[in-house]
């Protein structure tokens, strides 16, 4: 269907191609999948497909491509819009009327179908996405994953052979993007589609490919092939392929389903290492442990039992009583745990047994303390009654469906709201009444875009800018620059950074006031697992929990002598909060619907556990590297 | 209607729409089945030309009048008819702006009937403001000086003529989606049609892209308001507007827009020679018009020209391959609808023929304006498509009821790009 022959793209300007060598065929009906680091040429190669590259992107192309016979050199995107359905990163970006149905239509308008073809498929479009109900609303007001839907169904109706698509699901909620990859699947069955899509967030897509093309770096040559022999070696995996990995499995497993059934030798060993590690806790050689070897002088009894002797009988009894419910993925079995969780993550092994740690703190000391918090946007009420106090050193996971009331928590944290009842306090001050040069002291968010926090057009001048606005000392923001992004060079623009560059520059802008509260917003929208787990390591050192992966960092954060910051994230990412989290809180239409620690919160629900946890289930591990280190 | 409840409508239907908008569809819903006209949905929908025509034939009507009762009773029928004929859809909320202007230009009006005085003579002298003096080569000009009842008077109808014909094309604003008057374009200017629109919905995105960036300039510690703060986002503003149009003009591009059937060069040259020689004959016939020695040969050039621009414009239509889908039909309530308004422009102007002195009530001396009954009555047949047109379905999934005030989708619509600060 689509014919690859030795083709490479070279931008304009740029010293070396963003693609070569790529010599392959992409059969007809099959869901090929497109991974690679950032920067690896996936959007390059998509647009490539759809005709952009070259004809609207500039950039000379090599070789040939062809699409359901057509060369792109000699069709331009629109005379390949019949055979190619693009969908962009950003849904909104591709509507050109107002309303669904319209939308739905304007593709075929274009291409001069009959009017009764049009109606026809029209009607059997919004029956296939299962938008028959929103035909008439204005496209404004859709959710996340009803806007992702709308756009493939745009592209849908002209019943392209292709469909190209570029990171569908990383602004969705795990809901929203269950809901965009169970159309996806359907049309590859039923109609034959052959789909080319590049996604980040490979734990949700997978599963669902039929070959993958792996683009190990920019301008080297891809390979394709099956999923599971592409994951043994792909240098970007979800945390199964992970898990797969460290157990030695062959074939690797690629859905949770696959390593359940492979792991309940893996949960023996983990069971007998954990036993063990009781002993070796105190040593303090594991990390995740490390936390709780210090029983804390507020340690209820059965606290002080986990990081004990205790442990290796207590997991045992777990599964046991998860064995007796039957099923021991049920979302009951698993948040019925007992204080689960409490022996691997740093700040729950605090040992504090409550539901949430921070109100055990002495008001005084909290960070940030909210309590019965309205907001309205319109007549809207975005947030009702949310109670939230921050502790000291937290990290705080905000999760929740699109349109939950995340981003307005954090934004009233920072007094860009105004709350219609309830009160917001953050270091003691009400942050909508505080001026921004002394708010920024005590409360720093790094928004959804990081780039809205940047308007510099260079990296130096963004620094200098951000000491005057901090009142530190010259040369701050530089540091923590270079601490966050070694290598960068000063007079690079903003505009030129991957997202993953671009969100440490705003978070040392940020950091540069020395906030102790730091608040982040989506931060993994779009960064690959390399540039996540920079992130992870980043924000466990601000923390104070950098003992692990940071080697020999400094305890207080880069550059922060003695401040230690708590973080609150809003993220759809379950992954994030269970390897970044002491405690997460679910939000839902505007009310806190859980608020506990990740392993209770997060295990107990199937939309938002970690795949690691769903494999070994009811064992108490959420990610990858507590398990690698448990196996030591 | 009486005498006085005719401006307070008119009022109400500026300020209180939030409240008004439910009650007329409730009412709607007890009257007998037979009255009761149909939920309003794509098939059925009201060809936005007839809204267009409507609301074209209210203003001719407003144009006609100074008399404040008839004035303020054609902005209650358009007020009303809006209030319960309009959709959820997003272009219907700009009715609350329009008739924000429409105040702000009366206001305008009697500012400067009041400070920059009146050629109206008048002998009811209600204050008298120091008078600035003007130079010898400004005569005509004063600033300050006497303000009088008749000045103020003729100020006060005046700028209600102007108000109420920005409420009547707010309203076909509000009724009518601009996206489906397009369809009824020419296919030759389709496409122009399609960039003009987007054009306007780039207007709402760059309004909630600078109040994003204000309030990220207070995430940087620096005042989020102050003209300086607005200027400083200016930039990164423009940026993002260009970044979204080349990502809309990709995705445009990748769905076919512009896609071109092939035609004859014959064709193509015919085209260009009626479009061009259409465009100058227009040119040459409309300066025809506005000179005294062209009166002869004016009129037959002007329309040779439109026809030749008409013929243009059709062949041109024969490149583009576009079809269209579900194009509204223009039927029988249609022609109600226009009609309506069609009728009530032109008894206006028949009863401003008759009886000049009811439609243009005394100035100097003032007069208390009576409220012709003829007049009145044609004006309330403009309210025939608050019965013939569709009826909108009651609720909208989305609380996004008809919000007075035109606060963008931004404010009640969860979204996830839309829940930043």
């Amino acid at each position: 269907m689509i014919r690859f022959e030795d083709v490479s793209v070279r931008y304009d300007g740029a010293p070396a191609p963003a693609v070569s060598g790529v010599d392959l065929t992409v059969p007809e009906g099959e869901l090929v999948l497109l991974v690679g680091p950032s920067g690896a040429g996936k959007s390059t190669l998509l647009g490539a497909v759809s005709g952009l590259v070259p004809h609207f992107t500039g950039g000379t192309l090599h070789g040939r491509l062809t699409v359901a016979g057509r060369d792109t050199r000699t069709h331009k995107p629109r005379e390949l819009a019949d055979v190619v359905g693009t969908v962009g990163q950003d849904p909104l970006a591709h509507f050109v009327t107002d309303t669904v149905e319209d939308e739905l239509a304007y593709g075929m308008e274009s291409l001069g179908l009959a009017p009764d073809v049009m109606r026809r498929r029209v009607e059997e479009t919004l029956d296939l996405l299962g938008l028959a109900a929103l035909r008439e609303r204005p496209i404004g007001t859709l959710s996340g994953g009803q806007r992702q839907r709308v756009a493939i169904g745009s592209v849908l109706t002209p019943h392209p052979a292709v469909l190209v698509l570029d990171e569908p699901t990383s602004a969705l909620d795990p809901a929203a993007a269950e809901e965009v990859l169970a159309v996806l699947q359907r049309l590859v069955h039923d109609l034959g589609t052959t789909v080319l899509m590049a996604e980040h967030r490979l734990e949700r897509v997978v599963q669902y490919a039929d070959q993958v093309m792996l683009l190990p770096g920019p301008g080297a040559a891809p390979v394709l092939g099956p999923p599971a022999e592409i994951m043994a070696r792909s240098p970007v995996f979800p945390p199964v392929v992970g898990l797969g990995r460290i157990a030695g499995w062959d074939p690797l497993p690629l859905t949770v389903r696959d390593a359940r059934r492979r792991a309940a030798r893996l949960r023996e060993r983990l069971a007998a290492a954990a036993g063990a590690a009781g002993g070796a806790a105190r040593t303090g050689r594991r990390p995740a442990s490390a936390g709780g070897t210090a029983p804390g002088p507020g340690t209820a009894p059965d606290a002080a039992a986990c990081p004990g002797t205790a442990t290796g009988g207590a997991l045992p009894a777990r599964s046991g009583t998860a064995r007796e419910t039957g099923t021991a993925r049920t979302a009951d079995g698993r948040g019925a745990r007992p204080g689960a969780g409490r022996f691997r993550l740093p700040g729950l092994g605090r040992g504090r047994p409550g539901r949430d740690p921070s109100r055990e703190v002495p008001a005084q000391r909290r960070v940030a303390d909210v309590d019965g918090l309205v907001v309205r946007r319109g007549r809207v009420e975005a947030l009702r009654g949310v109670h939230l106090s921050i502790a000291p050193g937290e990290t705080v996971a905000l999760m929740g469906r699109n349109g939950a009331g995340k981003s307005t928590l954090l934004s009233a944290l920072v007094g860009l709201v105004e709350p219609a009842a309830g009160s917001v306090r953050v270091g003691g001050l009400r942050p909508d009444r505080t001026g921004p040069g002394e708010l920024i002291r005590h409360a720093g968010l790094v928004p959804q875009e990081p780039r809205d926090l940047l308007y510099a057009d260079t990296v130096a001048a963004e620094c200098a800018a951000a000491d005057h606005d901090a009142q530190a000392a010259p040369g701050s923001c530089r540091a923590l620059v270079s601490e966050l992004l070694p290598g960068l060079a000063d007079g690079t623009h903003p505009r030129d950074l991957s997202e993953g560059q671009r969100l440490a520059l705003a978070l040392a802008v940020v950091l540069t006031a020395r906030p102790p509260l730091l608040l982040l917003d989506e931060p993994t929208r779009g960064l690959d697992y390399a540039a996540k787990a920079r992130l992870v390591r980043v924000l466990r050192r601000l923390t104070g929990h950098g003992t692990e992966a940071g080697g020999g960092a400094p305890p207080g954060g880069p550059g922060q002598a003695g401040t230690v910051h708590s973080v609150v994230l809003a993220t759809h990412d379950v992954e994030l909060a269970a390897e970044l989290a002491d405690r997460v809180v679910i939000l839902a239409d505007g009310e806190v619907v859980a608020d506990g620690p990740t392993a209770d919160v997060v295990v107990a629900s199937p939309s938002f556990a970690p795949q690691v946890a769903k494999v070994l289930a009811p064992g108490p591990w959420l990610t990858v590297a507590q398990v690698a280190d448990a196996l030591i | 209607m009486t005498r006085s409840t005719g401006r307070v409508q008119a009022a109400r239907a500026a300020t209180g729409h939030a409240e008004r908008a439910g009650r007329p569809r409730a009412g709607a819903r007890g009257r007998p089945s037979g009255w009761r006209p149909s939920a309003a949905h794509r098939g059925n929908a009201l060809h936005p030309g007839a809204w267009w025509l409507w609301a074209i034939g209210l203003g001719t009507a407003a144009s006609r009048t100074t008399n404040p009762l008839l004035l303020g009773l054609l902005a209650a029928v358009a007020g009303y008819v809006v209030a319960v004929r309009r959709t959820a859809a997003p272009w219907a909320r700009s009715y609350g702006a329009f008739v924000k202007v429409a105040f702000a230009v009366l206001a305008i009006r009697l500012f400067f009937a009041v400070f920059l005085g009146s050629p109206i003579p008048g002998t009811h002298v209600l204050l008298t403001l120091p008078q600035v003096p003007s130079p010898g080569w400004a005569q005509g000009v004063r600033i300050g000086g006497r303000v009088t009842a008749e000045g103020l008077l003729f100020a006060l109808y005046d700028g209600l003529k102007l108000a109420t014909l920005l409420v009547c094309v707010g309203a076909a604003n509000a009724l009518a989606s601009p996206a489906r008057l397009l369809k009824s374009l020419p296919g030759a200017l389709y496409e122009v049609g399609v960039a003009v629109v987007v054009a306007m919905t780039f207007a709402p995105h760059l309004v909630a892209d600078v109040q994003r960036l204000r309030s990220a300039r207070r995430l940087r510690g620096r005042p989020d308001s102050g003209l300086r703060g607005l200027l400083q986002v200016g930039l990164p503003v423009l940026e993002g507007a260009l970044e979204r149009s080349v990502a809309l003009a990709a995705a445009m591009d990748a769905r076919g827009y512009g896609r071109t059937a092939a035609v004859s060069a014959g064709v193509r040259r015919t085209t260009a020679a009626l479009t061009l020689g259409g465009l100058l004959g227009v040119c040459a016939g409309t300066y025809g018009l506005l000179t005294a020695e062209g009166a002869g040969y004016a009129l037959p050039v002007l329309l040779a020209g439109v026809l030749a621009a008409l013929g243009g414009l059709w062949l041109g239509g024969r490149r583009s391959v576009r079809t269209r889908y579900r194009p509204d039909a223009w039927g029988a309530r249609a022609w109600l609808v226009a009609g309506s308004g069609a009728v009530v422009a032109a008894l206006m102007i028949r009863a401003a023929a008759l009886d000049p002195g009811a439609l243009a009530p005394g100035v100097v001396p003032p007069a208390a304006p009576t409220l012709p009954l003829w007049p009145a009555a044609a004006v309330l047949l403009g309210l025939l498509p608050a019965a013939v047109a569709p009826a909108p379905p009651p609720a909208p999934a989305p609380p996004a009821g008809p919000a007075p005030a035109a606060d963008g989708p931004a404010a009640d619509v969860p979204a996830p790009r839309k829940e930043r600060p």
